[in-house]
């Protein structure tokens, strides 16, 4: 009871996240993980629109790269793929 | 009609604009596969200015923000269940304030000039939170109200909703040998949102992106109070394999379980794929083809539990033909 109670205006509004989650390697957690063809790619991008997990990095033009650090291995963008050109190794 | 918004979403401008933003950041702990994962990014990418992101407590909100981590690159705000929409009203009637009196006029710091974007789950929408959002359309506030519907509490274990489908089993209403999974049909949402007479309201899909994200900027262009309700596969409670969740989205639509349509001043429109359904109803899938994919309906394949299907097709028959009737077919 030695510490004095601060007033209002320095309690601080919230408790506020600090860190990006970028620096949490949810990846860990994945069994397999995606692996694209480049030949059989058709730069549709519908992985990258179906990751529910940010991992592809895709500029429009190229093929998209998953980022495998994040990558939970869920498989949507196997089972999406118009070309069937991903498919899922064991890590 | 004033605000049919003529954008159109390509997909090479949304994936190099969300390369430069990263609005929705990677690392965050939503179970592989999750729907909502791809919602709460479809909407990043249909914000047409900055946006202010006010998340009622859900998945999406424990899984995104684990104390010190956080997935978000926009302001965000967490909030209980039952006020999202009431502190999305208080940003929303702060900045009127904040503008009308000139207080950042010359600070280069502070912008004024966004969209509010409140996320809820079904939990703290149909139930919970219904309040706050009866009063916040009542009051006409400028922000878009989306849920993501994975129609149970699926955060805090499985429990029941009023999101929760006929039949589905979850923990609080369990198959046995007195009921067999929850006994009720689910809530009718959007009827209870469209009586509120608010500019805009849609049901999105994920699996259908281009519809989704046009609907969402739809809603963040509207003149007032926007809702969407997004339908959100989760692997976890419905026991579906995670690479299932864009098969299941689409199946939805395609069996009338979740037909996608718009309302824009109680003027029904479908959309999509539910238009070429109504037009041609041989298209119509039978629900089986959704139900076969989820462990939360295994039991309804066994023989005695027959007539549970039939009940359940037999319902979203009835709400798809009071639909077409809504929408002039």
């Amino acid at each position: 009871m030695s510490t004095p109670m601060i007033g209002w205006k320095e309690v601080p509004i919230a408790a506020v996240p600090f860190l990006s989650s970028k620096e949490y390697p949810t990846g860990e957690w994945a069994v397999f993980q995606p692996k694209i063809n480049e030949s059989k790619c058709i730069k549709c991008g519908l992985c990258w629109m179906y990751c529910p997990d940010s991992v592809y990095r895709w500029d429009g033009e190229g093929v998209p790269v998953p980022d495998l650090g994040h990558c939970k291995g869920c498989g949507i963008c196997v089972a999406e793929c118009p070309t069937k050109a991903i498919e899922l190794i064991r890590v | 009609m004033a605000t049919q918004s003529v954008w159109r979403p390509n997909i090479k401008e949304l994936a190099r604009r969300e390369l430069k933003t990263r609005p929705v950041e990677s690392g965050h702990r939503l179970c592989a596969g999750c729907g909502a994962g791809i919602i709460i990014r479809q909407i990043a990418m249909a914000a047409r200015k900055s946006i202010v992101w006010i998340n009622a407590t859900g998945c999406v909100e424990v899984a995104t923000t684990i104390f010190p981590y956080t997935s978000w690159n926009v302001p965000w705000a967490h909030n209980a269940f039952e006020n999202a929409a009431a502190v999305a009203s208080g940003v929303e009637a702060a900045r009127k304030k904040l503008s009308r009196v000139g207080r950042f006029a010359n600070d280069p710091d502070v912008e004024l000039d966004y969209d509010i974007v409140v996320l809820g789950g079904d939990g703290g929408t149909y139930d919970i939170g219904i309040q706050s959002i009866s009063g916040a359309f009542e009051r006409r506030h400028k922000f878009m109200y989306v849920l993501y519907d994975n129609e149970a509490y699926m955060n805090t274990g499985i429990q029941r909703s009023g999101g929760t489908p006929f039949g589905a089993r979850t923990t609080t209403t369990p198959v046995g040998k007195v009921i067999k999974g929850k006994p009720l049909f689910k809530k009718p949402i959007m009827d209870i949102i469209v009586a509120h007479q608010i500019p805009y309201a849609a049901t999105i899909s994920s699996a259908y992106w281009n519809d989704a994200i046009a609907k969402l900027r739809k809603g963040f262009e509207a003149d007032g109070p926007a809702f969407i309700h997004a339908f959100s596969t989760c692997p976890l409670g419905w026991g579906s394999a995670p690479e299932d969740t864009v098969k299941i989205m689409r199946l939805a639509v395609e069996t009338c379980v979740f037909p996608l349509y718009e309302v824009t001043n109680r003027e029904y429109r479908l959309t999509g794929p539910s238009i070429s359904i109504a037009k041609n109803p041989a298209r119509k899938k039978p629900i089986e083809e959704y139900l076969k994919l989820q462990g939360r309906f295994r039991h309804m394949f066994k023989p005695e539990n027959k007539w549970m299907i039939d009940k359940f097709q037999g319902w979203i028959d009835k709400q798809w033909e009071a639909l077409l009737k809504r929408a002039g077919y």
